[in-house]
This record gives structure tokens, C-alpha cells and sequence, in this order.
């Protein structure tokens, strides 16, 4: 019964870690930028939808409707106003960079909402269910079943639209897209756009699970990381093996050798990963 | 030698007459100088001469703090501790090295950052060892009074920054300074040509590590309290970046001076806003990333010191 607690508990967060890393690694794929705002983000959807909650009693299932389209233009509006003028330099200032926009988010997080750590918590609660012994909270598995379809959404925009795949086509070739007619710099936008979306909406989600503090943010963004190399940078299915697989690891890990043990366990298996297999589980380039 | 590595010379000699001048606030803020120099300069050895974008520098740092820290704690003279901590910083980092290096671009930025995470973990596991999250005490020497103890720590970090721009300013002027500046150029081509990359890098990176490491003996020596959380902060590996490149990349004289112009900055925001002060470095990260991507050297269409090389 343990291992299948331990399996189901794996499936439910390995979706939400997938949903964390999704937008991130969107943003590394096409844009070719190590995001580090990626984890402020989150905090601040999750700090949306707690506002919300507590000011306007408004459900946190439909402030997920409110979160993507302010995220999406919000990171529309920094891709374009800052990211953009250093898009082609190398790493080492692109990273710096969305470390400095970080900071100020972070700092501003931390001037309105101060470091205390907030819980959104829902009244009623919605209780949970067991299945042969395998107890699930409710609350988890409606995230864990949003976490999917927002990644089932993005998949379909990449897949389906127009946009979704002149965004392919830029991380393919970016070169041989400008010729066919792409207008990369409004593409790079749109990305970092759903990226941000994408990051609003899973704090959303984890509004719903965790504690709520802007010195969280770093632990989101570590998680990002990991889910990304584990599961191969660029692709949704990617990003829910590494997800799941994370999940999993943290989650046997905690069990065998104790929860303290198992940050550090998916830190070394991130740099083992980088070292023997840096494509990932799944990786090869362009979105599916 | 160039006249820029003399010039970086005389400015450290100069340092050196600071407690003539001020008094316990001056030398804390001369200390901190030492240390952000040693930074650096120890990060230009990967970053600047051989091109590698290293985020790792923190990571050492605690490792050196915490191979000090634990070394003062169990008794040990600082002639020791600080020494170990650096020869030991330097084989870790050699070694890790070795590994990591093979990685380019992201890739290697993304593991470099990742060693801060497990390095912080694993000392903050350690409980025996380490005392965990609860952090180190390290015990005060025999005190001499308040201006001795400042003087002396100003001394000896200064002295590991003389050692550390001794140690750049010999690479610079090397074989391996040479073979890392083919790296950072081509890489494929310098392995074609026969230098064997993997050894210079490995190099490269233990010798940014040992002063690094040493220099965080001293500051653990010196605070006479450690915790993970502080010395393992991220911000240690972004500064020398920020200092390097206000000062423009590769220029060893030009990261030192990048180095006070950046500690003068920090101050600053940090006496006046200190409820956003980390908020206010963001702000001026953006603006001299934006606006001045070669450093003070793109003020002026003519360079003031060095070569600053492209980023």
C-alpha cells in the first residue's frame, strides 16, 4: 500500500512540477534564456489568486482565468521592453539580467506582501478521497487535473495555431524562420508571454497546496531546473516524464533516506543528468 | 608585465595604507573591498579568460567558509584553517571540474548554479558536523580590542587578495593564461591543436575556486558565525559577474576596480534603502546590462584601462 501511496502521491505532484516547468522551459527553448524571474512568477500567481480569494471571495479555480491573460501581457510587455535588447548576447547576460528583474519583483513581493508565509485556505475544505487505502486530498487532484490541461493547452497552441507553429519554427531555425516570413521579435514576445502565463497560472495551482512566501520562489525555480534537464529541454511530454520522474525521486528518496535528503538527491541527479545525458529522457529539438 | 597589471599592483599597495585613515567602519568596508576584489578577479580566471559563464562562485565561497569554520571550531590555528581551506576548495573545484566543464553555455551555468544548491544542502544535512541550519559558531581568538581585531582581519584578507591578483596576473602572463584564451576563442581548435582542454579548465576553475574558498576561511574567521543560508547565497556568484562587468570582462585591473565602484553602490543603496535594497541592485543590474554592456569602458568611445574584451 505504501509504494502505491507513493506512486499515486508522484503522479499527483509530478503534474504540478510539470506545470511549473512548462513555461520555463518554453522560455529556454525558443528564446534560448535562462529565465530566473520564472520562480517570482509563480509566487506571484499564487499571491493573485490568494488576493483574490480573501478580498473578493472569488473561487481560485476561476482566477486562473484572470491569471493567464495579466501574466501573459505582463511578460509580453518585459520580453518587449527589456529581454529583447540583449536577446542575442551571450548567456552569461541574459542570465544576469533576469536575475536583476527577480530581484525587483522579489523585493517588491516582499515590500507589500512582507515574508510571512500566507495559506490560501478554502472554506469548506473540500475533504479528500481514499481508494483502497490510497488517500488523495481532493484539492490536489482538481489542481493536479488543471496542471494537465494547462498543459494540454499549451501542447494544442504549439500543435494548432498559427502562432503555436511559427513558435516551433523559431526554436527549430531561427534563421530559416525570418526568411519564411516570421516576425521573430513578436514571437520571442508571444513565448515569453505564455511562459509567464504559464508561470501564473501553476502559482495559481500552488496557492491551493503550499505555502505562500516570496522566499519560495527559488525553490519553484529549482524545481524548473531539474524537471527541465531530466526531461529534456523544449518538449510538454518531456516535461511531464522529468516531472513525474522528480516526483518520484523526491518521493522514494524522502522514504528511504529521509525528506531533508531529498532536495539534495535531485540536485546531484540534475548535474549527473547534465553530465551523461544533457538531451534529457525525452529530448530532441523542437516541440512536438 | 603590462602596465595595467602594475597599475593593479600599486592600487593594492595602496589599500594596504587604509588604517592609517579610518576607523572600524572604514576597515569593514576595506575588508569587504579585499574580499569582492579576490571575487573577482578569481572569477575573471573562468569567466574572463576562458569564457565560462560560472555561477559557482558562491558555492565555493561556503565551502571554504564552512572547511575554516568547522577546522577554527575543533581548535585549529588560522595559519591552518585558512590554508586548508583553500587547497581544499581548490582539488574540489579541480576535480568537479573536470566533469562540469565538459559542459558549454546553458548547460554549464545551469550546473554551476546547481552545485550551490547541493553544497548548501549537504552542509545543511550535516548536522554533526556543520550544526545544519542552526549555523556555526566559530570562537573568538584572544581579543586585542576592537580597532586590533578589524586591522588584522583587513590584513589578512588583504593579503589574499595580494596572493589571488599575484596568482591572475601569473596566469595572465602564462602558458595556461594563453591556452585559456584559445578556449574561450575556440575551443574545438585549441583541442585540434593539441592543448588538452580538459586539464587547463580544470586548472582554471580549481585556482577561481582557492581564493575564493580561502577568502571565505577569513570572512568565517571573522563574522564568527556562518549559517547555510548565508554564505551559500546566490548573490555571491551574480556579484563578481556584475562587478566584472562594470569593470569590463577579462581585464584584471578593470574587475578590481569594478569590484569598490560596485561595494561603493551597494553601500549607498544599502544605507539609504534598506527596505528595498535588494530591489535597488536589481534596478542598477538592468540599467548596466542595458546601458553599459562593456562596463565604465562604454562611457567613452576611448578605453580607459585594458582591453575589455567582448562579453
Amino acid at each position: 500500500m505504501l509504494a502505491a501511496q507513493i506512486l499515486i502521491n508522484a503522479l499527483v505532484l509530478g503534474c504540478l512540477y510539470a506545470c511549473i516547468a512548462i513555461g520555463f522551459s518554453l522560455v529556454w527553448g525558443v528564446l534560448n534564456v535562462i529565465n530566473l524571474i520564472h520562480g517570482s512568477f509563480i509566487v506571484l500567481g499564487a499571491y493573485l489568486a490568494w488576493s483574490l480569494y480573501q478580498g473578493l471571495h472569488i473561487s481560485p479555480w476561476y482566477s486562473l482565468a484572470v491569471a493567464a491573460p495579466l501574466f501573459f501581457v505582463f511578460g509580453y510587455v518585459i520580453q518587449r521592453l527589456i529581454l529583447n535588447r540583449v536577446i542575442t548576447a551571450p548567456v552569461l547576460v541574459t542570465l544576469t539580467l533576469t536575475f536583476g528583474l527577480d530581484l525587483i519583483l522579489n523585493n517588491a513581493m516582499i515590500y507589500y506582501f512582507k515574508a510571512d508565509y500566507r495559506k490560501l485556505t478554502l472554506t469548506p475544505p473540500m475533504g479528500s478521497i481514499s481508494i483502497f487505502d490510497v488517500v488523495v486530498p481532493v484539492d490536489r487532484l482538481i489542481a493536479t487535473v488543471a496542471a494537465l490541461a494547462l498543459t494540454g493547452v499549451l501542447y494544442l497552441i504549439l500543435r494548432r495555431l498559427r502562432v503555436g507553429r511559427a513558435i516551433v519554427a523559431v526554436r527549430l531555425d531561427r534563421d530559416a524562420a525570418v526568411l519564411m516570413g516570421v516576425n521573430v521579435n513578436s514571437i520571442y514576445a508571444i513565448a515569453f508571454g505564455l511562459g509567464a502565463a504559464l508561470a501564473g497560472c501553476a502559482g495559481v495551482l500552488m496557492a491551493l497546496i503550499f505555502p505562500i512566501s516570496p522566499l519560495t520562489s527559488t525553490a519553484y525555480l529549482g524545481k524548473a531546473f531539474v524537471v527541465c534537464v531530466l526531461g529534456g529541454l523544449g518538449s510538454v511530454s518531456g516535461a511531464l516524464a522529468g516531472g513525474i520522474l522528480l516526483a518520484l525521486i523526491e518521493g522514494v528518496g524522502s522514504t528511504m533516506i529521509g525528506p531533508a535528503h531529498a532536495t539534495t538527491l535531485s540536485f546531484v541527479l540534475l548535474i549527473v543528468f547534465l553530465i551523461l545525458r544533457p538531451q534529457g529522457l525525452l529530448g530532441r529539438k523542437g516541440f512536438e | 608585465m603590462t602596465r595595467a597589471n602594475l597599475i593593479l599592483l600599486a592600487l593594492i599597495a595602496c589599500i594596504a595604507a587604509l588604517p592609517l585613515f579610518g576607523g572600524a567602519y572604514t576597515l569593514r568596508l576595506g575588508t569587504i573591498a579585499c574580499m569582492y576584489a579576490i571575487m573577482a578577479l578569481s572569477w575573471n580566471v573562468v569567466g574572463g579568460f576562458a569564457g565560462y559563464p560560472s555561477f559557482a562562485t558562491a558555492a565555493f565561497f561556503g565551502l571554504g567558509a564552512y572547511i575554516g569554520g568547522v577546522l577554527l571550531a575543533r581548535g585549529a590555528p588560522l595559519t591552518m584553517a585558512i590554508p586548508i581551506a583553500g587547497i581544499g576548495s581548490f582539488l574540489i573545484a579541480a576535480l568537479l571540474g573536470a566533469a562540469l566543464l565538459r559542459l558549454r553555455g546553458h548547460y554549464f551555468a545551469i550546473a554551476s548554479l546547481s552545485l550551490i544548491e547541493v553544497f548548501r544542502e549537504l552542509v545543511n544535512n550535516a548536522t554533526d558536523l556543520t550544526g545544519g541550519g542552526m549555523g556555526l559558531n566559530i570562537p573568538l581568538a584572544a581579543s586585542a580590542g576592537v580597532m586590533a581585531d578589524a586591522t588584522f582581519f583587513f590584513y589578512l584578507m588583504w593579503g589574499v587578495l595580494l596572493v589571488t591578483a599575484a596568482m591572475v596576473i601569473a596566469v595572465s602572463m602564462s602558458k595556461l593564461g594563453f591556452g585559456l584564451s584559445c578556449i574561450m576563442q575556440n575551443e574545438t581548435a585549441a583541442n585540434m591543436v593539441g592543448l588538452n582542454t580538459t586539464l587547463y579548465k580544470s586548472i582554471a576553475f580549481g585556482l577561481s575556486a582557492c581564493f575564493v574558498g580561502a577568502a571565505g576561511g577569513v570572512y568565517a574567521a571573522w563574522v564568527h558565525y556562518i549559517d547555510p543560508s548565508d554564505v551559500f547565497d546566490i548573490l555571491y556568484s551574480v556579484k563578481p559577474i556584475v562587478m566584472a562587468l562594470i569593470g569590463g570582462l577579462g581585464s584584471p585591473l578593470g574587475v578590481t576596480i569594478g569590484a569598490f565602484v560596485y561595494l561603493g553602490l551597494e553601500e549607498v543603496v544599502w544605507r539609504n534603502y534598506i527596505q528595498i535594497h535588494s530591489g535597488v541592485l536589481g534596478v542598477l543590474i538592468v540599467l548596466l546590462l542595458l546601458f553599459l554592456p562593456h562596463g565604465l569602458t562604454s562611457l567613452r568611445g576611448w578605453r580607459l584601462w585594458g582591453r575589455a574584451k567582448n562579453v
